[in-house]
């Protein structure tokens, strides 16, 4: 049959769509090695949402000055979910007043072990929570239950508890200097990882003692809605975490406002050099985790089972929709032909569709304008005589989905080895050299992580040393962890979250 | 276009430095120096052949100076690149030596720079200050090569089975504009570019066009410091003309604006910095008493976390 991957998508893409399926696709047919379970769709029950959320400034829910509120839907479903309220630049105006007078009157003046206990307590309930989030989650974003409830919201909880230790000694982290808040964080998320950013970028904003406003993305506001909940069950004091929710030019009035101190972005590259220019000339500081397009080099002493399992992990994690994702494959030329065969035999067993079923590998694309966009991409990635291949897999008839795809014979001029796809595509290149890998790796503007499959340890340490990447994962590919500072090199952005160093943007260090 | 003048000087009696003095107080005819710039290891003049008269106080001729242009600065980063790979694999050893040659071999010429100093507008005292600081930040920053890795790095305790650890590693191509006011010559350039190399990054150096002599007799220093060609590249001229284009050009990874005294011209280049998302640092000055600082060092590094999996 001709594919159904975005029936109710683009009519653009439609088109394009039928074109990267393979010639020979088999409908309902599973691959050899898959087994077909029953549907286990984790029931959304434990999720009760509001038909219309306000803005959260003050404590308070607040209706938008803008009197405008906008749909959000779940990508799998493309059931509308809840109406959201679209702050403008008085909304922002309010929250920023908000945050100012709550770093003044309260937060900056407590204790850091008063503010380690709020962070431990939202924490906790986070983790008492963690089913209802993982489902709303999945629901909103459309990633697989089995990330949200095994990655999302899990890490979510630590970094509000690695953070929550760190409030109480901050003077161990800058050993011999005196450290301040800087005041208040403007911090706006993208639709990936929505509570997971939301925890990257307030738990650390808030045990430096400084206050938060927050946008949330437009597609996934969501959880950050349903956080506030947990902020009021956690008895936070008021105005130190402000929700304004909205769009682009929600996150541009909250990123120029002029009482903001400190901007974190997470997204896309080109928004993140808009808010360069927005803060030059200004004392205000910025930190930003921008795009990648990483490189995954498999030399041929690799394990190639784990290394295909990497690659897999690497590039259709969350469908693709992750900054760090290994969209590039390096493999050495020795091992090509073996690797790929193993890789298209897992990617058989891949199963593609609802996202709140248990056993779903890959969930929904999260919205139709992404979807629109890795269509076009790979399309030119036909274009420009790539060959596309796709797993046999069904996809849902309704919903924004995409079939995880390898792109082989790509050179590095193509478009779809230097543009940043952000989807379930992986380009295939090879090497021969260690030497010619880290040349092709290191050609990007990106410069965000890249993963090494090797037996040699030396090989590691050099590669390691060489590749121009803020991550490097050895013999093993998407791993975060509290503790752990994540960020990029050249166009990836700039600054650290996580870990000792993810402080270090929300504080004065005299 | 309107040639810069150098700074007034309280003290011109006793400079030693101009052919006029050196003239009338002997019968040797003397060499003058000719002021070029400092490219890759080398001194070129300015590709457009165009050079500044440089006087003193008194407007007697002290020197025509290489005026760079924008194609002097795109050599220069090519020149800054080309180094890089070198320097920057370097041991933090063999770095932390350099930078001491560098102090050494400043010692042992504080004369003539007192002198330079004190013809382009410096007091006599407020010169060998202005050396005193400046050696003293370099070998601040010789000591620190192999140790502001273990300040800043960590090992990071990951709930899984990994080893993880995260190491600073230099930006790039960094290009410079440093501080130029009265006592903050060769020290600015001290305070701005010793961080920056200390670390493993390359430099292109735009100098302002009252501060070209002790710049150039700094490249001097460098080039016979076993400082490796194309680590430090010096530019004198109008930094209006070239800076810019330093601060767009997509081969440059961070800028420092220190210098960029003009609050318009300063926010200009963040503006084009944002192209390629250099790392800026902007306008500011340093306390009198400033010898180095690790803040400094970190600025110009990138911090790379690496995952390394335990098992047997």
């Amino acid at each position: 049959m001709a594919t159904k991957p975005n029936k109710s998508a683009a009519k653009p893409g439609a088109t394009r769509s039928t074109k990267v399926n393979p010639p020979k696709v088999r409908a309902g047919k599973a691959g050899p090695d898959r087994w077909d379970y029953a549907p286990a769709p984790e029931s959304t029950k434990i999720v009760q949402l509001r038909d219309r959320y306000e803005l959260y400034i003050d404590g308070e829910w607040v209706k938008p000055a803008s009197k405008k509120y906008f749909d959000t839907a779940s990508p799998a479903t493309l059931k509308v979910l809840s109406s959201v309220a679209e702050a403008n630049a008085k909304d922002v105006d309010r929250a920023v007043a908000a945050a100012r007078r709550a770093f003044e009157t309260d937060w900056s003046r407590r204790s850091g072990a008063e503010r380690g206990r709020f962070l431990f307590r939202i924490a906790r309930i986070l983790q008492e929570r963690a089913r209802e989030f993982a489902v709303l989650e999945s629901m909103d974003g459309g990633k697989p239950i089995k990330e949200s409830r095994d990655i999302d919201v899990p890490l979510a909880a630590a970094h509000f508890f690695y953070y929550a230790g760190w409030a109480d000694k901050l003077e161990y982290a800058f050993p011999g200097r005196t450290v301040r808040p800087r005041g208040v964080a403007a911090q706006v998320i993208p639709w990936n990882f929505p509570l997971l950013m939301l925890a990257w970028k307030v738990a650390p904003a808030l045990a430096a003692g400084n206050t938060v406003v927050l946008k949330p993305a437009e597609t996934t506001p969501l959880s950050a809605l349903l956080l506030c909940e947990v902020l009021e069950q956690a008895g936070l004091p008021k105005g130190v975490v402000n929700i304004v929710t909205g769009a682009g030019d929600t996150g541009a009035s909250l990123v120029s406002h002029p009482d903001v101190d400190k901007v974190a972005f997470t997204g896309s590259t080109s928004v993140g050099k808009l808010i360069a220019r927005a803060v030059a000339g200004t004392d205000k500081s910025v930190t930003l985790e921008l795009g990648g397009k990483a490189a995954n080099i498999v030399f041929e002493d690799a394990p190639l089972d784990q290394a295909v399992e990497g690659i897999v992990n690497g590039i259709y994690f969350n469908q693709g929709h992750v900054c760090c994702a290994g969209s590039r494959l390096f493999v050495q030329e020795s091992v090509a032909d073996q690797v790929l065969a193993k890789l298209k035999r897992r990617m058989e067993t891949l199963r593609v569709g609802d996202p709140l079923d248990k056993n779903t590998d890959v969930g929904a694309i999260n919205s139709k304008e992404q979807l629109d966009r890795i269509t076009e991409l790979v399309g030119s990635g036909i274009d420009e005589g790539t060959d596309v291949w796709q797993p046999s897999c069904e996809l849902p008839r309704r919903g924004y989905f995409f079939r995880p795809t390898v792109l082989t014979g790509v050179s590095q001029s193509h478009r779809v080895a230097k543009e940043e796809i952000f989807g379930p595509v992986l380009s295939v290149l090879t090497f021969r050299t260690p030497q010619e890998a880290v040349e092709k790796a290191n050609n990007t503007p990106y410069g965000l992580s890249a993963g090494v499959w090797t037996d040699k340890g030396s090989r590691i340490l050099s590669m390691v040393d060489q590749l121009r990447a803020g991550v490097v994962w050895a013999n093993t590919y998407n791993r975060f962890d509290p503790t752990s500072p994540f960020g990029g090199y050249k166009e990836s952005g700039y600054g650290r979250e996580g870990g000792l160093h993810g402080l270090a943007p929300y504080l004065h260090v005299d | 276009m309107v040639w810069p003048r150098i700074f007034t000087s309280t003290d011109t009696r006793r400079t030693t430095d101009t052919m006029a003095a050196q003239t009338k107080k002997t019968d040797r005819m003397t060499v003058p120096k000719t002021y070029k710039l400092y490219i890759g290891g080398k001194f070129p003049r300015s590709e457009s052949g165009r050079t500044f008269e440089l006087t003193d106080a008194k407007g007697a001729f002290l020197a025509n100076v290489s005026l760079a242009s924008r194609k002097d600065a795109r050599e220069a980063v090519v020149a800054a690149r080309k180094a890089f790979t070198g320097w920057s694999g370097a041991t933090a050893y063999n770095r932390g030596q350099v930078l001491y040659r560098i102090a050494e071999v400043l010692e042992g010429r504080r004369a003539q720079f007192v002198d330079e100093l004190v013809a382009t507008g410096s007091t006599r005292r407020a010169a060998a200050a202005e050396l005193d600081a400046t050696i003293d930040t370099w070998i601040y920053y010789a000591g620190f090569s192999d140790k502001y890795s273990q300040v800043i790095g960590s090992s990071n305790p990951v709930a899984a089975p990994y080893f993880n650890f995260s190491l600073p590693e230099p930006t790039g191509v960094v290009a410079i504009v440093p501080q130029d006011s009265p006592g903050w010559r060769l020290r600015a350039i001290a305070a701005t570019v010793a961080p920056a190399i200390v670390a493993g990054n390359t430099t292109v150096v735009a100098v302002r066009e009252g501060n070209p002599l002790s710049a150039i007799s700094f490249a001097e220093v460098l080039a016979t410091s076993d400082l490796p060609g194309g680590v430090v590249n010096i530019l004198t001229g109008d930094v209006c003309e070239f800076v810019p284009n330093l601060a767009s050009h997509m081969d440059v990874n961070a800028i420092d604006i220190a210098g960029c005294v003009d609050g318009e011209f300063a926010r200009e280049m963040e503006l084009l910095a944002a192209e390629n998302l250099k790392r800026v640092a902007r306008p500011r000055e340093f306390a009198r008493n400033h010898v180095g600082s690790i803040d400094d060092i970190a600025r110009w590094t990138e911090l790379k976390t690496v995952w390394h999996p335990i098992g047997v």
